[in-house]
């Protein structure tokens, strides 16, 4: 069973973001790295990057294929995670923890309230299943 | 239309398969996960359904003459109860399928073994040379709705098979097989595979299909043996070089082209493309298939990516990956004869950014040699 976590926020495109006053901490659902597959490189943006909620940021690639990873929210990247760049495997340990990959500086915190709960995420998927 | 589905369906689905569709097939691509399936190969075994792979008997008086005319490689020179990798070429030298043609050790016949995507094209290209050549007496026919195939590859593969193999697998030499019974099965018990590990490929009837990949999986438990996905199948292949058809093969791609010189026997006599072949050995290559190895990150070089050398663009990628065996992103391409050489780099053009790499030598891995111990090498 894939593990989503409560209190965080949840992208369609399966990104989490984590709030910590004005940053929004950002990684990939565990649901993601488990369609993914075996994680081998990621291509994150660097600090000072202007992201918009929506548009691609980055990528995400396993053995199996690569895809876009969106920005969950507008404003400034701070952070990267070079850790998770030096070992992308990361991402399929510890998707919720070690394995954030970006610190975005918001600029409109708003938008936050587009993403979907820990409830709604796990109806998403419960649906994303059903289609499937 | 509908894809297909092989006997073991359900028993993916209880393992936790997850499905791609290949060839028309509805296939696993992964189980526990493709570097977990591809190291157990490695260091242990793996079990695959190959139960999409096509078979052809050719029988009949003139069967050898037949498949001699019509490959590149030497059917002459294939005992009773010996493998060749081989060919179906079109007479422009480009490659109708990469095949393995197996003489029964049983019987005169002959089992030609086709990739899962060219089946019929195969067999209708096979009649297709019968009827112009009515003089011979020979038969081709499709068996591969009732033929089973499974893979067992590893180095425990020998260790597992034996303990439900009547026969002794000592003594069956790479690209040897036997006619056996396996867990009570009468199966065609090959040492051929695509890993390029030790192991085997099993030919049975395909109704015993899901009692010998059970009783496999079963007896080989203790020793680690995992079922491996399409995934792993292609990372494997890919690090022992061994080429896949449609990306490193195809019609507008020659042998010679692809680093299989090897598997053309000009001096063998006639046979279909061998004009052309001669042709274009004498005029030289105009391009051929390299390895190469990523020297800066950026992600998987794919199949059809752009090579480029100096801005220009001098070829392209057959097929990359992610090598879990070596850790580094290897890959084959197909490159201008001019620009081929170990260590000589170019670039990839990976989602538009070039990408370095530099040549390395062929294959990428080439498994440890066991000790010729009991005269067999294997």
């Amino acid at each position: 069973m894939v593990d989503v976590r409560d209190g965080l926020r949840y992208t369609r495109t399966h990104e989490w973001v984590r709030v910590e006053g004005d940053i929004a901490v950002v990684g990939v659902t565990d649901f993601a790295q488990s369609e993914l597959g075996d994680i081998t490189y990621l291509e994150l943006p660097e600090p000072g990057t202007k992201v918009t909620q929506g548009e691609s940021m980055g990528v995400i690639e396993s053995v199996k294929a690569a895809s876009d990873i969106y920005a969950p929210t507008s404003g400034e990247v701070v952070e990267a995670n070079k850790a998770v760049i030096e070992t992308p495997e990361l991402v399929n340990k510890s998707p919720y923890d070690d394995a954030w990959l970006v610190k975005i500086r918001m600029s409109s915190p708003d938008e936050l309230t587009q993403l979907m709960d820990a409830e709604a995420y796990r109806k998403y998927l419960a649906e994303t299943a059903a289609m499937a | 239309m509908s894809l297909k589905v092989t006997p073991l369906i359900e028993q993916h689905r209880a393992l936790g398969a997850r499905f791609i569709e290949f060839a028309g097939w509805l296939m696993p691509v992964q189980y526990e996960g493709i570097v977990a399936e591809h190291l157990a190969v490695r260091s242990r075994a793996g079990l695959f359904d190959l139960g999409h792979m096509g078979q052809l008997a050719v029988r009949g008086r003139d069967a050898r003459a037949f498949l001699q005319f019509v490959t590149p490689n030497d059917v002459d020179s294939l005992q009773p109860g010996r493998a060749q990798y081989s060919m179906l070429l079109y007479p422009t030298g480009g490659v109708v399928d990469d095949i393995m043609i197996y003489l029964r050790p049983d019987r005169e016949e002959y089992l030609v073994v086709v990739n899962a995507s060219n089946t019929d094209k195969d067999f209708q290209w096979l009649l297709e040379q019968c009827s112009h050549h009515p003089e011979w007496v020979v038969e081709v026919e499709d068996i591969s709705n009732r033929t089973g195939m499974l893979a067992i590859q590893g180095p425990l593969a020998e260790r597992i098979l034996q303990r439900v193999t009547e026969s002794d697998l000592s003594t069956v030499r790479s690209f040897a097989a036997i006619q056996t019974r396996v867990a009570e099965v009468p199966t065609l018990v090959a040492r051929t595979g695509y890993t390029g590990e030790d192991g085997f490929e099993l030919y049975f009837p395909i109704e015993a299909t899901v009692s010998l990949w059970n009783r496999l999986l079963e007896v080989g438990r203790g020793d680690g043996l995992v079922p491996v996905g399409l995934g792993a199948r292609d990372t494997l292949r890919l690090e022992a070089c061994l080429p896949l058809y449609g990306n490193e093969l195809s019609p507008e791609i020659t042998p010679l082209e692809a680093q299989l010189d090897w598997v053309v026997k000009f001096q063998k006599g006639n046979f279909l493309g061998r004009e052309a072949l001669e042709r274009q050995l004498q005029e030289g290559v105009p391009r051929k298939l390299v390895g190469f190895e990523l020297v800066e990150r950026g992600g998987i070089p794919r199949h059809g990516y752009e090579v480029q050398l100096a801005g220009r663009r001098i070829g392209y990628v057959t097929s990359g990956t992610s090598s879990p065996t070596l850790g580094k992103t290897i890959g084959l391409a197909l490159i201008e004869r001019a620009a081929v050489g170990i260590g000589r780099e170019f670039e990839v053009i990976i989602r538009g950014r070039p990408v370095r790499a530099h040549q390395v030598r062929t294959p990428f891995y080439r498994r440890p040699r066991r000790r010729i111990d009991k005269g067999v090498e294997s």
